[in-house]
This record gives C-alpha cells, sequence and structure tokens, in this order.
C-alpha cells in the first residue's frame, strides 16, 4: 500500500516537472503562434511513457502509444475548434478551453470505438 | 515575422499560476496511470495526449494581454482573445507532430532501445512542428490564412 502511494507520489512529480518545462518553453518563446506550438508537446506521454517502460515494459507502452495517436487526433481538433471560436467568438477564454476538453474527450473516444475497439 | 526569447515572462508569470500548472501535470500523469491500470494501456493511451497545458496558458495569456491594454486605459478583452486563439493555432500544428511522435514510439519502440526511441520522437516532434510553423508562417505572408 505505501509503495503504491510513493509510485503516485513519483508519478505525479514526474509529470509535473515535465509539464511545467515544456510550459516554460512555451512561455519564452515568441510569436504566440510559435509558442502554442508547446500546447502540443509530448509533455505528459514523455512522463508516462518512462514509468510505464520502468513499470510494464516495451509492449505495453507500444500500445499505449497506439491508442495516443487518437488522442492526438483529438487534441488536434480541440486546439482548431478552440482557434476558429475565440478568433471571431465573444465566448471567454476559460469557459472554451475548460469545455472544449468535453470535445476532446468525445472525439478521444469515438475514435477508440471506430479504430482501436475493432483491433483489440 | 522570426522566432525570438525573452526570459521576463518567466518573471511576470505569477507564482501560483507555476504551482497551477505542476499540479494539472502530475494530476493528469497520476490520472493517465490509475485509467490505463484499471481500463487497460488502449484506453489509458487515449490520456497520454490530454491537452494538459493549453487551458492554464491559454486563459494566462488572455490574462496578460486584457492587464496590458487595461493599463492603457483601453479593453483588451478581444486582443485577449485572439492572442489565445493565435496560441491554439500553434497548438493544431504541435498535435499534428504530437501524432507523428505516437506513431514513431508505437512502431519502433519494440524493436529498438527506449531511449533513442523516445529522444529520436522527441527530436522529431520538434522538427515537424517547427517545420509546419514555417510552412504555414509562408502561407500567411503570401496572403493565406492568419499567423
Amino acid at each position: 500500500m505505501a509503495q503504491e502511494w510513493l509510485d503516485l507520489g513519483f508519478r505525479f512529480v514526474v509529470g509535473g516537472v515535465f509539464v511545467s518545462l515544456f510550459a516554460m518553453l512555451g512561455d519564452i518563446v515568441r510569436p504566440k503562434s510559435f509558442a502554442g506550438l508547446f500546447g502540443g508537446a509530448p509533455s505528459v506521454a514523455l512522463a508516462t511513457l518512462l514509468l510505464t517502460l520502468r513499470q510494464q515494459g516495451a509492449h505495453y507502452a507500444s500500445i499505449e502509444a497506439r491508442s495516443m495517436i487518437i488522442g492526438a487526433l483529438a487534441m488536434l481538433v480541440y486546439a482548431w475548434v478552440a482557434s476558429r471560436v475565440l478568433w471571431s467568438g465573444r465566448t471567454s477564454v476559460s469557459l472554451v478551453a475548460l469545455s472544449g476538453l468535453i470535445l476532446w474527450l468525445g472525439v478521444a473516444f469515438g475514435g477508440w470505438l471506430l479504430v482501436l475497439r475493432p483491433l483489440s | 515575422m522570426t522566432v525570438s526569447m525573452s526570459f521576463a515572462p518567466l518573471r511576470a508569470t505569477p507564482l501560483r499560476q507555476y504551482a497551477l500548472r505542476f499540479a494539472l501535470g502530475g494530476l493528469v500523469t497520476v490520472a493517465t496511470g490509475l485509467i490505463a491500470q484499471h481500463f487497460g494501456p488502449v484506453i489509458g493511451g487515449l490520456f497520454l495526449a490530454f491537452p494538459a497545458i493549453f487551458p492554464a496558458s491559454a486563459t494566462l495569456i488572455a490574462r496578460g494581454e486584457v492587464h496590458r491594454k487595461h493599463e492603457q486605459g483601453m479593453h483588451g478583452e478581444m486582443r485577449g482573445r485572439r492572442a489565445a486563439a493565435l496560441d491554439a493555432a500553434g497548438t493544431v500544428l504541435g498535435a499534428m507532430a504530437l501524432a507523428a511522435f505516437a506513431a514513431t514510439v508505437w512502431l519502433a519502440l519494440p524493436d529498438h532501445s527506449p531511449a533513442l526511441v523516445l529522444g529520436g520522437a522527441g527530436a522529431l516532434w520538434l522538427l515537424l512542428s517547427v517545420a509546419l510553423w514555417w510552412l504555414r508562417k509562408r502561407h500567411w505572408l503570401a496572403g493565406g490564412a492568419r499567423a
């Protein structure tokens, strides 16, 4: 039990460090469209894959990476819709960014249902 | 329009924003691990591309623009939204490169050294996202869509 909590704590710190580093890179570069690239950086992926490789091995991590392709396409749709709505609409940034996460979930699970589930 | 770097925004970013990003990154990574543990790697892997940074970064960018305009006695809400929209446009390109990162790891990981695969896929993400941004900028300068 204590080992499980220790693992979760370690995972939390590694994820926090990777996401913070990529976010800081996005802060220091300009123009804004270039800085935005770092919103799509593999921060969570690198942290998770490093830990997964250590605990579950390469085959397990490879299956996660295959699903990640669908997650990345869902992020593409999320960011594209957010960009369009924010450029021409009057909705607040936090509302668009947070409600868009529902869109991300919808596209990601739609992709799982249509593409990944038949492969499993 | 050239790419430049300035460390001034790091000093201007409030400490609680750093704490928020750290906590979000940590929580998403923990959640991804727990989801994979309970539902398997196929579902868990989807969350490796969860947009963890974007909501916090876009809100911070918009607030910064609004604050700057307010100091000049103007409303900056629209400018704030448009700055966040440009950030999101960059994230679209980053997400395309992220799909290439994931495909590389998926295909190469079973047969090659993990360090080499993750390092190579990370380098590919950087090169591809910068190349896509440069191509988009050229298109825009030639009279296409916005930056």
